[in-house]
């Protein structure tokens, strides 16, 4: 059998160099007369070991990692085809430390499969809850999702199965199925890693909902700076249409359902599910009130179910194994697993799917491994701009909904930004109202003044000017934001501002700051 | 993508660009495909692609412009010859991404947003690349580079800069 070698494609690994290794590989066995297959996967998650290379072995995959393009002659030398040893070999890799105590449903197949192969993607558990919804009613898929307690990975925790039975009860005939991949989140790449990774599971995902609330067409709507993934995405939209799983007969049934993938334009505002419907109607990204919600009047005026990609990729799941196999994961409310991103000043980076309940502190430490700076962990912002910053000494707080939103925080898309020591907590209120004057959509007062006049007086308190003053303005400025604003970006661009004062005074009234007073 | 600068953009031109805004203008909401499209052959979006787009969504001039302003991607004028993108965002600011945009500003003398006077590189800002584990992140003509240092930038600040 010809050796098979796996590389990442995935745009992070290529960030630090997966491409040139691949070159390098192809180069150097085309040199020795060496015939492997050389297999571009997306990426397992642990980007700290990316480049990381694996080869199938009689006893499964050995990894080697990080590679370079110097190390490909060494390790041919050392016959790592056959998982020989070398300084850079990791071993199995669903045995190292970082991968062997997650949770993985949702990232079962990405950094193992072949992302462009149907074949792979049903050899590795795919198309088998399609299947399984091709047997069911609409109404009947709507239950198994519901009663998987599956709430939405977006931001907001909305139930989906609620979502979809709206949807499934308007009674019109155009409905559609519109894919949240803008991931504007820092400190977020889960999206983006499945799009690339593993793009026919959000497929499946959305053909299911499709099925369950009959629309027949969908859109994913993936953010610009996502180029990469959009390429990959929209050859797997190719590919699934050519061999019968998308189009008019769904796997030669008489249903038909079909995926059209839209890029964004660079505006964060796009996220939100009603500015992301006036962008794919071609208008200017405005958020919409609401009533009407979405799921009754949504895109081009008609029933609309909106998910994120983490939300429509747990679907198939949950078809496939059953509502109670996934919501025997979680605690609480929060069922089911959350992949969660590790970023920022953090040792081990990546990505991390476990259930809900276990501790921010864990997830840091024992995943992490700390910063990677060595230094102290000084506040860890979860759940994006718009997320809270949590001092050192709350890190025992479990990744519940529940449990973050009674800490004033939120998990959100399941970012978890760490910063050291070094870090200025004034500055990062300071960009909190930047970033917020920045993308408001400029609808209303509260949000699109306030983030301006916010901002300006961060820098009045960092001038050490009128310091106390100063703070009782932000705290009011926050409270007309929180209370006035018709979406979340000027409603929760306070809690960052609100939390870096409240867990980090002291970086608001520097000594050296209010002398210069 | 609209910045993948490897095939060099062509100088505007009325007949390919009502092409370009033919070939979609069927589709429902054509109107942010039409304008990637346009800038991914020009560079830009010229103002006069405004009347054609407006035409043939039927839709006004002024709707059509205020799309085109509203969203950070879409220029009006021409980039630099290179463009690098530099992410701003929190995951990249914790392990250093300030320092990393003074230093492009002091050494190099290129703000967020310059571009320089021989029109080599266009420097701008941006808030997530998604590289989030490995910052600080660029984009270099569309290309995705991580954990980025002053040495990083200064490669490819002479890069941009090379006599053609
Ligand atoms: C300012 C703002 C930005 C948002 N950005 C995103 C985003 O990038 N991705 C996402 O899935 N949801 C985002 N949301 C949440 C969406 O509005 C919506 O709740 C979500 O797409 C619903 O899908 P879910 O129920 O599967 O989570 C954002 C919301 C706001 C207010
Ligand atoms: S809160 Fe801000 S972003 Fe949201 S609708 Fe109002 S102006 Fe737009
Ligand atoms: S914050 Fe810089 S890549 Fe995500």
């Amino acid at each position: 059998m010809i050796p098979r070698i796996f590389i990442p494609v995935d745009a992070s690994a290529v960030s630090v160099g997966a491409d040139r290794v691949a070159q390098a590989m192809a180069h150097e066995l085309a040199m020795r007369g060496i015939a492997a297959d050389i297999v571009r996967t997306g990426s397992r998650g642990a980007f700290f070991l990316e480049p990381m290379v694996e080869v199938a072995t009689l006893v499964g995959r050995v990894a080697y990692g990080p590679v370079t393009p110097a190390d490909i002659a060494s390790l041919i030398d050392a016959h790592f085809l056959s998982g020989g040893h070398h300084p850079l070999r990791l071993g199995p890799p669903e045995g190292l430390p970082f991968f062997a105590h997650q949770e993985r449903l949702t990232f079962s197949r990405s950094g193992i499969v072949d992302p462009l192969s149907t074949a792979d993607y049903r050899a590795h558990g795919g198309w088998r809850g399609l299947e399984a919804a091709l047997k069911l009613s609409g109404a009947e898929i709507v239950e198994e999702v519901t009663r998987s307690g599956l709430r939405g990975r977006g931001g907001a925790g909305f139930p989906t199965g609620l979502k979809w039975r709206t949807v499934l009860n308007a009674p019109t005939q155009q409905k559609y199925v519109v894919c949240n991949a803008d991931e504007g989140d820092s400190g977020t790449f889960a999206d983006r890693m499945l799009l690339e990774g593993d793009p026919f599971g959000l497929i499946e995902g959305m053909t299911i909902a499709g099925l369950a609330v009959g629309a027949s067409i969908g859109y994913v709507y993936i953010r610009s700076e996502y180029g990469h993934a959009f390429r990959t995405f929209s050859k797997a939209v190719e590919i699934a249409r050519a061999e019968g799983y998308l189009g008019r007969a769904i796997e030669g049934s008489d249903h038909a359902f079909d995926i059209v993938p839209r890029l964004g334009a660079g505006a964060y505002i796009c996220g939100e599910e009603t500015s992301m419907l006036e962008s794919l109607e071609g208008k200017r990204g405005i958020v919409r009130a609401k009533p009407p919600v979405p799921a009754l009047k949504g895109l081009f005026g008609q029933p609309t179910v909106i998910n994120n990609v983490l939300s429509l990729m747990a679907v198939p799941t949950i078809l496939a194994e059953g509502a109670e196999a996934y919501a025997d994961f979680g605690m609480g409310r929060s069922r089911g697993t959350l992949p969660f991103q590790l970023a920022g000043n953090i040792k081990f980076g990546g990505l991390v799917e476990k259930a809900f309940g276990l501790t921010l502190g864990e997830l840091i430490h024992d995943f992490g491994g700390g910063t990677l700076s060595g230094r102290p962990i000084k506040a860890v912002q979860v759940g994006g701009p718009l997320g809270a910053y949590f001092s050192a000494d709350m890190l025992d707080t479990p990744m519940d909904y529940e449990a973050f939103a009674a800490r004033g925080g939120m998990l959100g898309h399941g970012g978890v930004v760490v910063f050291d020591d070094t870090v200025d907590m004034a500055e990062q209120a300071r960009f909190a109202f930047e970033f917020c004057a920045k993308e408001s959509c400029g609808k209303c007062t509260p949000c699109r003044l306030g983030a301006t006049r916010g901002r300006e007086t961060i820098e009045a308190i960092i001038a050490g000017r009128d310091v106390e003053r100063n703070l009782a303005l932000v705290a009011d400025l926050a409270e007309v934001m929180a209370d006035g604003s018709l979406c979340a970006m000027g409603g929760l661009t306070p809690d960052p501002v609100v939390s870096a004062i409240r867990h980090f005074g002291a970086d608001f009234r520097r000594p050296f700051r209010t002398a210069a007073e | 993508m609209s910045e993948g600068q490897a095939s060099r953009p062509a100088p505007w031109d009325e007949a390919t660009a009502a092409s370009i805004v033919a070939a979609r203008g069927q589709e429902p909401g054509a109107m942010l495909p039409i304008l990637h499209d346009l800038q991914a052959a020009f560079g830009y979006v010229d103002a006069a692609a405004v009347p054609i787009i407006a035409d043939r969504l039927n839709v006004s001039r002024a709707e059509v412009h205020g799309v085109v302003s509203f969203y950070h991607d879409f220029r009006d004028h021409p980039a630099g010859r290179h463009v690098l993108k530099i992410c701003r965002g929190e995951a990249c600011q914790a392990v250093g991404c300030r320092a990393l945009v003074d230093h492009l500003d002091i050494c190099h003398g290129l703000a967020t947003g310059a571009t320089t006077a021989d029109g080599d590189l266009t420097v701008e800002e941006i808030f997530c690349l998604g590289n989030c584990a490995l910052g600080p992140s660029v984009l270099y003509d569309g290309e995705l580079i991580g954990r980025v240092d002053a040495k990083t930038l200064d490669g490819l600040v002479a890069e941009a800069r090379e006599p053609r």
